[in-house]
């Protein structure tokens, strides 16, 4: 366990647990050919992580469900700010209450379900700066999905379903015809929502690899863009609309298909097509993440251990 | 008395130092806190579009409150963190124990070493937001320039304030063995008590008046008051004299609950 070794100086910290022999598994040895068929080794490989350390938080439950109840109350702050908001205005931007519940909704299920899912990436400039990255590479499994499930816990489950409450409030407080392609839209803008803010993580995360102490600039991007997307593009300057629709792919994660679901006018008066542009868009944020890491994990020289 | 003072002016200046070893993290925070400013300054801009004058704030007034609250969020250490962590770690290695029988004070160490991390980064993670919110937004500066001082003065209470509450905190440890959930509730708590989130003053009736009282106050909307020369004359004295107030109560339980855990260090036989 020089992983262990590594982090903790001489100590082994008793409360963590052993590798699972899974990891070890002859099945998952073996570096498998073909684009399918490595993208599913790399999803197994996820998977296998993330359970270990699923099981070793259910050894503490009691703290794991304390950690969970914070998580919860931690997270929907930012929408209690909104609801006293509006004890002084019925309109903001404006946009009612209900609108920005829908709005709050989905960006927050999106960062929380990428963060629940990759949000772990983000100490990359720890492992590389403790050596234990390079644990990883030698392991017979892809890097990426290591890091992604290294201290994977479902306590991060706490936004995204908090989030959920606030959207299903919304949903119903709202008057919107729910057409089925309004329905498909949002379908497909949550799991869009979700791969954008992923790709960010992992793209952010990407920086540390020449930059080890940038963990926090990511934040501007995940955790700040996910801020930005609580409230109506109208409250902003068109400038930084244009920035987050142009530049890093923010827009697209609610703002312009709840233009369309909500009958609002776009304040930068793009075409319609934008509006249903969110998977097209979460696509391209992979490729531009994958293409990152690829850089990054070529760059990097190792720890020299 | 003089060779004491040296010495907790040598672990403040080291602590200083140490801080300011992380750069590169120093400049990812700044550009944080900034991205942060702008975003939530535009949300004030809107709410007071909607209500000019709400809580007795004018809208350049609302807007500057964003960028002060975001300059002092590190230095006040809001989210707890600071010797916290340090502190956490010795707990876990059980190096605490060979702490409390160190020939310096326990709680005097760690306080200098704050004042140090927090003079830090009053200066590295402080000046470029509001400098920020100046140009971009018009920040609204003091006028007097005496309200510069005071504000200082009242920074400092601050941080007397946070480390009180934080090294409660801490030594909740002496008895849980682990203070992350006690960390996590506090982080929840003192976000929103501060006024870090909205101003005290527009929050509903009860909870107003509640949170006025509660020592976060003195965290963030105390001297974020001073800065916007909200609060002046007597209103700037009573003020100051509330954060003194909550740091001497503060630092006097923690000085109280520290005797405790050293004597159930004892028991336990270190």
């Amino acid at each position: 366990m020089a992983e262990y070794l590594v982090e903790n100086g001489s100590s082994v910290r008793p409360e963590r647990p052993l590798e699972p022999e899974s990891l070890l598994e002859p099945e998952s040895l073996l570096e498998p050919q073909g684009r399918l068929e490595r993208l599913r080794w790399a999803l197994r490989s996820w998977q296998l992580s993330a359970a270990m350390w699923t099981r070793a938080a259910m050894a503490y439950r009691t703290s794991f469900v304390l950690m969970l109840g914070a998580n919860i109350m931690i997270t929907s702050l930012d929408f209690v700010v909104v609801i006293l908001m509006f004890q002084h205005t019925d309109r903001l931007g404006g946009w009612t209450l209900p609108e920005l519940g829908l709005l709050y909704g989905t960006s927050a299920f999106a960062l929380g379900m990428a963060d629940l899912l990759v949000g772990s990436v983000d100490a990359l400039g720890e492992r590389i700066r403790a050596g234990t990255l390079d644990v990883m590479l030698i392991r017979p499994a892809p890097a990426l999905s290591q890091v992604c499930a290294e201290r994977f816990t479902l306590r991060r489950l706490g936004r995204p379903a908090q989030a959920t409450v606030v959207l299903l409030w919304s949903v119903s407080a709202l008057r919107v015809d729910w057409s089925w392609d309004k329905v498909l839209l949002l379908a497909a803008l949550l799991v869009s929502g979700t791969v954008i803010f992923g790709a960010l993580f992992v793209g952010g995360a990407t920086l540390q690899f020449w930059w080890g102490e940038a963990k926090e600039l990511q934040n501007s991007f995940t955790y700040g863009g996910a801020t930005l997307l609580h409230y109506p593009p109208t409250v902003f300057a068109k400038e930084l609309v244009a920035g987050v629709t142009f530049g890093v792919p923010l827009a697209f994660v609610n703002w312009l298909p709840l233009l369309h679901i909500l009958g609002k006018p776009d304040p930068l008066g793009l075409p319609a097509a934008f509006q249903f542009a969110s998977p097209l868009a979460a696509a391209l944020s992979v490729l531009v993440a994958a293409l990152a890491w690829r850089a990054g994990l070529r760059a990097y020289r190792g720890a020299g251990n | 008395m003089g060779s004491s003072a040296r010495l907790y002016l040598a672990i403040a200046r080291g602590s200083f130092r140490r801080y300011s070893t992380y750069r590169a993290a120093t400049l990812a925070g700044v550009f944080t806190n900034t991205v942060f400013g702008f975003i939530l300054a535009y949300t004030f801009l809107a709410l007071w579009r909607a209500r000019p004058g709400l809580g007795g704030y004018d809208t350049s007034q609302a807007v500057t409150y964003i960028w002060v609250s975001q300059s002092l969020l590190i230095t006040v250490a809001v989210w707890g963190g600071g010797f916290q962590d340090d502190v956490q770690e010795r707990f876990r290695t059980g190096d605490i124990a060979v702490d409390l029988y160190r020939p310096v004070d326990f709680l005097g160490w760690w306080l200098a070493a704050d004042l140090g991390r927090a003079g830090f980064q009053l200066l590295a993670r402080g000046l470029a937001p509001i400098t920020a919110g100046a140009i971009a937004f018009h920040a609204r500066m003091p006028h007097s320039p005496l309200t510069w001082p005071v504000f200082l003065l009242s920074v400092l209470l601050a941080v007397l304030v946070s480390f009180g509450l934080r090294y409660l905190v801490s030594l909740s440890g002496f008895w849980l063995h682990d203070s992350d959930g006690v960390r996590a509730v506090m982080l929840v708590v003192a976000m929103f008590f501060s006024g870090m989130l909205l101003p005290l003053g527009l929050f509903p009736d009860g909870l107003r008046q509640a949170a006025q009282v509660l020592p976060w106050a003195a965290l963030i909307q105390v001297p974020t008051d001073i800065f916007l020369e909200r609060s002046t004359g007597s209103a700037l004295l009573a003020g100051l004299g509330f954060q003194l107030a909550w740091a001497v109560v503060l630092l006097a339980l923690g000085r109280a609950a520290q005797l405790l855990a050293t004597r159930k260090v004892v028991v336990q036989g270190g």
